[in-house]
């Protein structure tokens, strides 16, 4: 509970985020129904909304996806789920689910299960109400620069991608994604910046130093 | 409308992906590491294209300031609510100056 309700706030912030990016508030709340992935459904709706093709669009939130299905290697052996709750499990498996069950780890795998169901489902919940929340009150507001909606959303990058720069290499690493982002705008269609910065992942990744 | 569902089906794949296949698969230290670093290079690249992008030019404004503030507050451990409101009111205040 104490990390589903800050999410809420968070899952506010995405609703808003959709409508701002020109998604209908079905849209956004389908997309924190059956995507269920913060970061890759800021970043969809951020591409598509910039202009961006579907296919950068997705091709952006599935990159983004990715670590949920390493995650799910992680939880599966941890759950142990059969049959339809594993279908269930799947759709939870996420940053936060994640990383309360591996917090857990020092009370036993009970702890750890009961650790990645609470929040999940917890997570589940808030997030999607608050998306709704969230979607009505920016379709109220209108114009998304009067109200600072559209800071809000780069802000909301810069709190996801914060906590990961852990140390020096990797927050040069996030420099150099800034720099050749924004040099690729004016030169490819939109969404492309974006999806480019992962050959620095690649190249940086291959080396372990 | 089909990109939704194809963006929320290709990521529900991937999550379900790792309950259905071998964990040996992705062991490799090379994967981890390529894996820590995309969302650390897309979100980063996120954070400036819309920071500075306006269809395909680059542009200053109100945004700039938004963001910036929201990393003075991120720099002293301000709450998430907290960091995106100090963001959104700086950047409305300038827009309507």
């Amino acid at each position: 509970m104490s990390v589903a309700l800050p999410v809420g706030t968070y899952g506010t912030a995405f609703g808003a985020s959709g409508i701002a990016n020109g998604f209908t508030v079905l849209q956004t709340c389908l997309l924190s129904l059956l995507l269920f992935s913060g970061a890759s459904q800021f970043a969809f709706v951020g591409v598509m909304g910039a202009g961006g093709s579907a296919l950068s669009g997705i091709a952006t939130g599935g990159l983004l996806g990715f670590r949920n299905g390493l995650y799910a290697l992680r939880m599966s052996q941890l759950l142990q789920v059969r049959g339809i709750k594993k279908f269930i499990a799947a759709q939870l498996t996420i940053d936060e689910s994640t990383g309360v069950a591996l917090a857990q780890e020092e009370r036993g795998e009970a702890a750890m299960r009961y650790g990645f169901w609470a929040t999940g489902i917890g997570v589940y919940i808030s997030w999607n109400v608050f998306t709704l929340l969230g979607a009505y009150g920016a379709q109220a507001l209108g114009n998304p620069s009067a109200w600072g909606l559209d800071a809000a959303v780069p802000a909301a990058f810069l709190g996801l991608v914060w906590p990961r720069l852990i140390d020096k290499r990797t927050q040069v690493i996030a420099v150099m994604a800034m720099v050749l982002a924004v040099l690729l705008v004016p030169l490819v269609p939109a969404g492309v910046p974006i999806i480019a910065t992962v050959a620095i992942a690649l190249i940086f990744g291959w080396r372990s130093r | 409308m089909t990109s939704v569902l194809i963006v929320c089906g290709t990521c529900y794949l991937l999550k379900l992906s790792g309950y259905l296949i071998p964990d040996s698969l992705f062991a490799n230290p090379r994967f981890q590491r390529i894996n820590t670093l995309i969302p650390v290079v897309l979100l980063s690249a996120l954070v400036a294209v819309q920071t500075f992008g306006s269809k395909s030019a680059l542009v200053i404004d109100q945004r700039l300031a938004g963001v910036l503030v929201a990393a003075i507050a991120l720099k002293f451990k301000a709450p998430f609510p907290l960091m995106m409101v100090l963001a959104a009111l700086t950047s409305a205040l300038i827009y309507r100056i």
